[in-house]
């Protein structure tokens, strides 16, 4: 039997005054940077790229946010402690047990090893708290198994404090401190290398999700967990690989963010896990791609307000900036800025 | 000799009277009767002389203060089923509305402001300037600018699925501090929070006309906190009986109704904005006068104390002690506020002193609610004292799976047949 096209009816396009406001919002940030632009373009420049540098860490976390709510709908809270743990096992690795605090060929190297073993280790740690306390509740009701990621969030930032301390703990770095200087505009070294590092592991894990047989179930999974399981795909299998991914990318974020900040502390977590979801809701969640190019776009919408250039109002302000987009996101575009407003399934 | 008759006295009056007038049976009215009376004596106790010992007055004041707000989100969480990780917006604000009404701050806002000098049923003194209102005008008032807080938080964010909601609950708990911090300096040369500074000190307690009853001081001096503990105690009473009206009443089940099916309920005919909006406001002007009340007892508001534990803190209690419950809210909130406040530190020493280490167990806090959280929702998450309605529901869950059973069952004896 053929079917009836149901959208035969024009749809009138509708404006409604939230869109307007949304459309005078964008309007507005797009004037500020412009007039950023003009108040200082060097000093924009190099914001852009630390901002780059920093939307990179993002993306990584962000990516860990997406692809778990994807597969089991959980908002992991403690995503972003993850990362701090991360960011902590790395110095105690590379500076306390390698002793490299300064930067070498021998300590890259060491870097690079560290971030290896870093990120397998995050990875499994991940798994094994879905393990023990996500997996119970997959059937509960919605509110516990964010509860228990709250709950999570805060036992990992006791490990935090007791490993890094309750004050922000100074770490040597063993990135190239020198900056090169392209026309006028100076850059850090140490922030392409963090560009350098994340887009290999952008890729890697955009063929991982998209090319290999794995990928595939995982795919399978996140889009009907019962359907799959009758494929023969094993469904708990496939939650624990995508918590290994998001774990190993937020163990490599860690790394990167404690060499680049060259300190990390108990609570360094909580706001980039926040920032990163941020990136994750404007990016669409779910959304892979989404989710990196949100990720730059917070990164450099951040250091292009502590920067404080033109209108943007600066450090002091940067936590209201930030959660402002994410709850006038979730208000008028939950869906992100790519993606389509879904109703709720009944 | 006062205190013991005095106690004795409430136990039999309170039992009486809630035998008769809230028709409850004799067993739990007598119970009822010998908490009111415990409450009414636990100040008076031995143990909470010393300073140091496991339950100070200072600490018993705090648990009474963590029970009133665990008794407002367990209206929001408990209730209406919607998880708010920002209760410290509530608290914020009923902190600093205290600050602003109840201390010389005024003059600090710009320089037109240098002279204000208003004073109206207050228990400062004259010549202080600034804007001093009597403290339960200022409670009122720290209520009502909660609630409305409350609403503007709640009315673009309520019809978001719960999981969103809470995300932005806690990008407003996180705003407002900030808010607050930079406000000193706005635009306009206004001061409006004095930022890091903070806002102090904040006036006594003056008790008005119930001065006359003997026992009871004038004003509430800085260390008298027996007294506190009393007003705070008279606050816990009132809200604990608009709870349980509230949640029996017409309001309360269909704030339960929303939490067991949003989708149900709506079809029932429950209107889900204005139900939810009542449980944000209701849920935050305990917050408010929670945080007038703090506002007093600490002296000065400072901006770092809004932090999101505190938002941890007080839903760990209402999980602790039963999601719905209004005694287990009260439960929660005493065991968590006594252990973040004096337990640690007192166990801590105790095992330090035993095994010759030197541990600092407050650095498990956070740890611990983690845990609290974690436990709970694993192995009981109806808490310690589950509501009766969710053991109802459990009940009703059983039975109906029994039923459908036994309809499978028939269905493949008769496809047997």
């Amino acid at each position: 039997m053929a079917t009836v096209p149901l959208t035969l009816e024009r749809r009138r396009i509708k404006v409604t005054p939230f869109q307007i406001l949304s459309y005078v919002v964008l309007g507005i940030a797009a004037l500020a940077v412009v007039v950023a632009f003009i108040d200082g373009p060097t000093t924009f420049m190099q914001v852009l790229v630390i901002g780059l540098s920093n939307g990179a860490l993002y993306a990584l976390i962000a990516l860990g946010y997406t692809m778990v709510y994807g597969i089991i709908e959980l908002i992991n809270f403690a995503h972003g402690d993850l990362v701090m743990i991360g960011s902590v096992a790395a110095a105690i690795l590379l500076e306390e047990r390698l002793g490299q605090t300064t930067s070498s060929p021998e300590g890259w190297f060491w870097l690079a090893v560290v971030g290896v073993i870093v990120m397998g280790l995050c990875g499994l740690f991940n798994a094994t708290i879905e393990k023990l306390a996500y997996r119970r509740l997959r059937n509960a009701p919605k509110l516990a198994p964010l509860i228990t990621a709250v709950g999570v969030s805060f036992i990992l930032q006791n490990i935090g404090i007791l490993t890094n301390g309750s004050a922000p703990h100074s770490r040597s770095s063993v990135l190239p401190q020198g900056s090169i200087t392209i026309g006028s505009i100076e850059i850090r070294i140490k922030y392409i290398v963090v560009i350098a590092v994340t887009i290999p592991l952008l890729l890697l894990m955009t063929w991982i999700v998209q090319k290999t047989r794995v990928g595939k179930a995982m795919r399978a999974t996140a889009q009907d967990r019962d359907a799959s399981q009758l494929m023969g795909i094993n469904v708990d299998k496939m939650i624990s690989y995508v918590f290994i991914l998001g774990g190993a990318l937020a163990g490599a974020a860690g790394t990167m963010f404690v060499q680049v900040n060259s300190q990390t502390r108990y609570d360094a977590g909580f706001r980039l896990g926040l920032i990163a979801f941020t990136a994750a809701v404007l990016g669409g969640v779910g959304n892979l791609l989404g989710a990196v190019i949100g990720g730059v776009l917070i990164g450099v919408i951040q250091s292009l307000n502590d920067s404080g250039l033109g209108w943007f109002p600066g450090q002091k302000w940067t936590q209201t900036v930030l959660f402002g987009i994410l709850i006038m996101m979730i208000i008028f575009r939950p869906g992100g800025i790519f993606g389509k407003h879904q109703q709720e399934k009944v | 000799m006062m205190v013991t008759l005095t106690t004795i006295f409430i136990f039999v009056v309170g039992s009486a009277a809630l035998y008769q007038f809230a028709h409850l049976s004799s067993k739990k009215a007598l119970i009822a009767g010998a908490c009111l009376a415990f409450a009414f004596a636990l100040p008076h106790l031995w143990f909470t002389r010393e300073t140091d010992g496991y339950l100070p007055l200072f600490t018993i004041v705090l648990c009474a203060v963590y029970a009133l707000f665990a008794l407002g989100l367990n209206i929001v969480v408990g209730f209406a089923g919607l998880l708010d990780l920002g209760y410290v917006a509530f608290f914020l604000v009923g902190a600093y509305v205290g600050a602003w009404f109840m201390s010389d701050f005024a003059v600090n806002v710009s320089s037109g402001w240098r002279n204000v000098n208003f004073h109206f049923f207050d228990a400062a003194s004259h010549k202080i300037p600034g804007i001093h209102l009597s403290f339960w005008l200022v409670i009122v008032l720290a209520g009502g600018i909660a609630a409305i807080a409350g609403v503007v938080i709640g009315a673009p964010t309520l019809r978001l699925k719960s999981d969103y909601l809470a995300l932005v609950t806690l990008g407003f708990g996180e705003i407002l501090p900030e808010v607050f911090r930079n406000s000193d300096n706005l635009p306009t040369g206004l001061n409006v929070t004095n930022g890091t500074k903070g806002i102090g000190p904040v006036d006594r307690v003056g008790m008005g006309f119930l001065a006359a009853i003997p026992g009871i001081p004038k004003t509430i001096v800085s260390s008298d906190y027996r007294t506190k503990y009393y007003v705070i105690l008279a606050f816990c009473g009132m809200f604990v009986w608009v709870s349980i009206k509230l949640r029996d009443g017409r309001l309360g089940r269909a704030w339960m109704a929303i939490r067991e099916d949003e989708l149900a309920a709506s079809l029932m005919g429950v209107p889900l904005m204005r139900t939810k909006l009542w449980s944000y406001a209701v849920g935050a002007v305990a917050g408010g006068v929670g945080g007038a009340f703090y506002a007093t007892i600490v002296g000065t508001v400072n901006v770092d104390t809004f932090t999101f534990a505190f938002s941890i803190i007080v839903l760990c209690a209402v999980i602790l002690g039963g999601m719905g419950n209004v005694w287990g809210a009260i439960l929660g909130a005493v065991v968590i506020t006594w252990f973040n406040y004096t337990g640690l530190v007192w166990i801590g020493t105790k095992v330090n002193n035993a095994l010759d280490t030197n541990f600092n167990f407050v650095n498990l806090q956070f740890g611990l609610f983690g845990m609290v959280l974690v436990l709970m929702m694993l192995f009981r998450p109806d808490g310690f004292i589950p509501a009766a309605r969710s053991k109802q529901v459990k009940q009703a869950e059983q039975e109906l799976a029994i039923l459908q059973e036994e309809e499978i069952n028939e269905e493949i004896a008769e496809a047997h047949a």
